[in-house]
């Protein structure tokens, strides 16, 4: 259950970010192989952002899939898993793609002076 | 509030000196974002800091408002990364090489990290970082063989993270040119995300467990170097299938760096020994 504190985190770092300002909007971008299931971070996002500028703030998750390489053949294989087989047998795959875990943008509510 | 890892309050983490029983509380939190800059209306630029949680003044000044998108691609875990690779740092700068050994509780861990201690105690200088929730007993034992130890308790934290592991390295200040293992928290999920600086991963499944435990959690068994399947001399008692567990294991990682033994009989030390010294050196 890392995904409590990997929900702490991302509102320590929206809060860093938003230097004070309401959150409106917070964009997460999670991959399929990265070991974080977006559903248990929506769970602890409503528990973790409470007495935050992120309360009440729209949480969206952007799920990027799993993509490899095989290092054989140079082949672009899609993964579910984080490992698997290439066509031609191999299962030297590098992940290139889904293992992402980044806030991507957040949306502040910014006073007009 | 962490904001090194992804891990739980740091509040409650202790580093413990099992020799001298001294403990202290890990201050890992950062607040620096508590300070921030207003520019007020004739143009003067203030930089403050306030502890209170809801900066609720902004909307007193002024009630009008707009939304602004910031784009931030920020990495969740880039703060423990930034303290990983600072570690690996200090560490090259005094020739440390450092082990992080992970396994579900019970396969083995200290048990082997003992009887390595005590095999090689003339070829390698060991020094150890042990990382359980609660407890000292794990560093009591590892101090039995009078291996210099540190104990970090995780309290509710299920892992490790850098920033544990760079106050342990300066609490345990281990000598240039020696060996420094880490024993991380019996936990087969979270270890895997979290980079400590150290040289190598290694992951430890016993006999006792199921043989499909590398593809049950592939992303530990993907990140690691080195598998030690431990407890084999228990294998005539149990349905344990070792050649299935190793092709799970390969198929994960084609690269791992596999050993069977027994940390009780000893059968098998010999080549992980091997392995580990020439890797050191």
């Amino acid at each position: 259950m890392h995904e409590l504190g990997i929900t702490q985190n991302i509102v320590a770092i929206v809060t860093e970010h938003a230097q004070g300002a309401k959150v409106q909007r917070v964009l997460l971008q999670i991959g399929k192989l990265s070991a974080i299931m977006p559903d248990a971070i929506r769970f602890c996002f409503d528990i973790c952002s409470q007495g935050t500028v992120l309360e009440k703030a729209k949480l969206e998750i952007l799920e990027t899939p799993g993509l490899g390489k095989c290092c054989e053949c140079g082949l672009e294989v899609p993964l579910e898993k984080p490992f698997g087989r290439c066509q031609c047998g191999s299962s030297q795959i590098d992940v290139i793609a889904g293992e992402e875990l980044k806030i991507k943008e957040i949306e502040i509510e910014e006073v007009c002076v | 509030m962490c904001v090194n890892c992804g891990c739980s309050d740091h509040n409650d983490t202790q580093l413990v000196n099992p020799k001298t029983g001294e403990s202290v509380f890990l201050n890992t939190n950062n607040n620096s974002h508590h300070f921030h800059t207003h520019t007020l209306p004739d143009g003067t630029v203030i930089t403050h800091s306030h502890t209170h949680p809801n900066h609720g003044e902004l909307s007193q000044v002024a009630p009008k408002t707009r939304n602004t998108t910031i784009s931030l691609e920020e990495d969740i875990l880039a703060k423990n990364s930034l303290i990983a690779a600072q570690n690996r740092g200090w560490l090259k700068g005094r020739n440390v090489f450092a082990v992080n050994f992970m396994s579900s509780p019970g396969a083995g861990k200290t048990t082997l990290l003992i009887r390595t201690i005590k095999d090689l105690k003339n070829t390698l200088n060991i020094s150890v970082i042990v990382g359980d929730q609660e407890t000292t007993n794990d560093s009591q034992k590892i101090r039995e063989t009078s291996c210099p130890v540190i104990q970090i308790n995780t309290g509710a934290g299920c892992h490790l993270d850098a920033a544990m592991i760079e106050q342990g390295l300066e609490k345990l200040n281990p000598l240039p040119d020696s060996v420094v293992m880490i024993e991380n928290v019996g936990n087969l999920v979270c270890p895997a995300l979290f980079d400590l600086g150290e040289n190598i991963k290694v992951v430890i499944i016993s006999v006792t467990e199921g043989e499909d435990k590398p593809i049950k959690y592939p992303h530990i068994f993907r990140t690691s170097q080195v598998m030690i399947i431990t407890k084999i001399d228990l294998l005539p008692y149990l349905q344990f299938d070792v050649q299935k567990c190793i092709e799970y294991a390969r198929h994960i990682n084609p690269k791992i760096c596999i050993f069977q033994v027994s940390a009780l009989t000893g059968t098998g030390l010999e080549s992980w020994y091997k392995w580990l010294t020439r890797s050191v050196s």
